[in-house]
């Protein structure tokens, strides 16, 4: 692919703290090369702005490879900019051209509040794992391979829902606001597996209460959660914790 | 909102089909309407019916508004089309579109004939009623809007409703989505072609 460089025009959302309004701040960036990823673009700016003495941007990043899912960016109208699949870390700048205008706001919803410029609270998720997203086994030693029969369609869906990163993409291009994607996934790698049969019905009930406690929305099924989730999550996750759900309403055991 | 909404839909099966009596002969039509209006039974599912459309629509709007309260501060810029069909985004405008069109139609029908059932004991022609209603233009026109909003919202609501009740497995879903485009689109034109045909002296 071509090598170029482009000079862009930034408005990016910022916010002192939790309590600030905040607003829109309009930034020109030049000689940004079309290999940068765009977190390297805005190293670029912060970069820029400290050199002029002002307050760099604040961002949430981690890996920058992809698999952490902290990255949380919402540009120009969609969670992680526009190639599908992708985090804003593994965003390339050849995804723009010379002039272009790009719009950087944070996850907007109730349950992820912003708590400096583009970085928000996503401890939500974290309250929803704690909730039931686990097994709880005395783990000893390491046993046999293979010791646990699995299906093999059965581990690959399971291994599919496994990876989502939390990185909240959903929630943030849901119109409800919901989380319900996200909890899907956690919810049904474990559900498809022996080792989490035990606490199938008390951890669906747990984590959906939970969720509901934050504050996200409820679940229309508008798919705009599996359009826009980096790792593909589907929405039959979502059919799954339905049904996980219903099942542990009529099961009538106890939590 | 699953389980209304399949309600709902199984209503629209015997509306349409009965209604649809009326291109194929109009006697049939009548004696049909005569047992739904009369029978014991028909009473019964009746109220069962007020029943589900009232739950659908207070749930339906608790959801829409609660879901509203969820990002108290929105985006500059809103994925829009990118990301999910509009109609999916708008089930309760388009709810609401159909209940006003659902106040007007029962104020047409349904309203007219139980009165005269209750007051003298004797229903109504409503081949004749169908014909007085749909001779004005402007009654033609909210029918097919109406039915068009019904639509759009059979588009999304046929197919979430199993995603909702867990039933739209991998298997069974793209079987889901094909009878739910087919009926979204094939019950709502023929309930429209009623009035077209009235209006045009077709039937
Ligand atoms: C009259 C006013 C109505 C209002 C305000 C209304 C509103 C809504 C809302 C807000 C939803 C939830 C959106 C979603 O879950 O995707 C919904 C779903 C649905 N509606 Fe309606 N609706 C109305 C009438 C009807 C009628 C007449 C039918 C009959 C065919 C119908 C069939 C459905 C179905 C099948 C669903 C999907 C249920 C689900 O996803 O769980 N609705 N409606
Ligand atoms: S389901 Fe997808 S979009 Fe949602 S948190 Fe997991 S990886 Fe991110
Ligand atoms: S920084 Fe880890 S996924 Fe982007």
């Amino acid at each position: 692919m071509e090598h170029y460089n482009m000079n862009l025009t930034l408005k990016v959302w910022r916010q002192k703290n939790a309590q600030d309004k905040g607003g829109f701040e309009t930034y020109q960036v030049k000689d940004i090369s079309s290999e940068m990823s765009f977190l390297e673009m805005f190293d670029v700016l912060n970069e820029q702005l400290i050199n002029e003495g002002k307050e760099p941007i604040t961002f949430d990043h981690d890996c920058r490879e992809g698999i952490c899912g902290a990255c949380s960016m919402h540009i120009n109208g969609q969670a992680h900019g526009p190639w599908a699949q992708t985090t804003t870390c593994q965003l390339h700048m050849r995804a723009y051209k010379d002039g272009d205008t790009i719009v950087v706001e944070p996850w907007r919803a109730k349950a992820f509040p912003v708590i400096k410029d583009l970085m928000v609270d996503r401890r939500a998720f974290d309250r929803i794992i704690q909730a039931g997203g686990y097994i709880s086994v005395d783990t000893g030693n390491a046993q046999d391979a293979n010791n646990l029969p699995i299906n093999k369609d059965k581990a690959d869906e399971s291994f599919a829902a496994a990876a989502c990163i939390g990185c909240g993409a959903c929630v943030a291009s849901c119109k409800n606001s919901s989380a319900m994607l996200f909890l899907s996934a956690k919810v049904a790698h474990l559900a498809l597996l022996p080792q989490g049969e035990p606490e199938r019905m008390s951890r669906v009930t747990n984590m959906v209460d939970q969720m509901d406690k934050e504050g996200f929305g409820s679940c229309t099924n508008t798919e705009a959660c599996e359009a826009e989730c980096p790792k593909g999550i589907s929405v039959q996750n979502i059919r799954r914790l339905n049904s996980e759900y219903i099942r542990s309403v009529f099961s009538g055991d106890d939590k | 909102m699953g389980i209304t909404g399949v309600s709902l839909i199984a209503f629209l099966c015997v509306h349409c089909y009965v209604n649809s009596l009326v291109f194929i002969n109009v006697e049939s039509f009548n004696d049909a309407a005569h047992f739904l209006g009369t029978n014991l039974l028909m009473h019964i599912a009746e109220v069962g019916l007020f029943a589900g459309i009232i739950l659908h629509i207070v749930q339906g709007l608790m959801l829409t508004f609660q879901n509203q309260k969820m990002r108290p501060v929105g985006y500059e810029i809103n994925p829009g089309n990118k990301s999910s069909k509009w109609y999916s985004r708008s089930m309760g405008l388009l709810g609401t579109l159909i209940l006003l069109f659902l106040v007007l139609h029962l104020w047409h029908f349904w309203g007219p004939n139980r009165y005269n059932q209750i007051t003298t004991g004797e229903e109504i022609s409503l081949y004749d009623k169908m014909q007085a209603t749909f001779s004005e233009l402007w009654v033609v026109i909210v029918y097919i809007l109406g039915c068009i909003a019904l639509a759009y919202h059979l588009l999304h609501g046929f197919w979430s409703a199993f995603q909702t009740l867990g039933l739209s497995t991998s298997k069974y879903r793209p079987i889901i989505r094909g009878i739910g485009y087919a009926f979204s689109i094939i019950v709502p034109f023929i309930f429209i072609m009623m009035p077209i045909a009235f209006y045009m002296h077709w039937v």
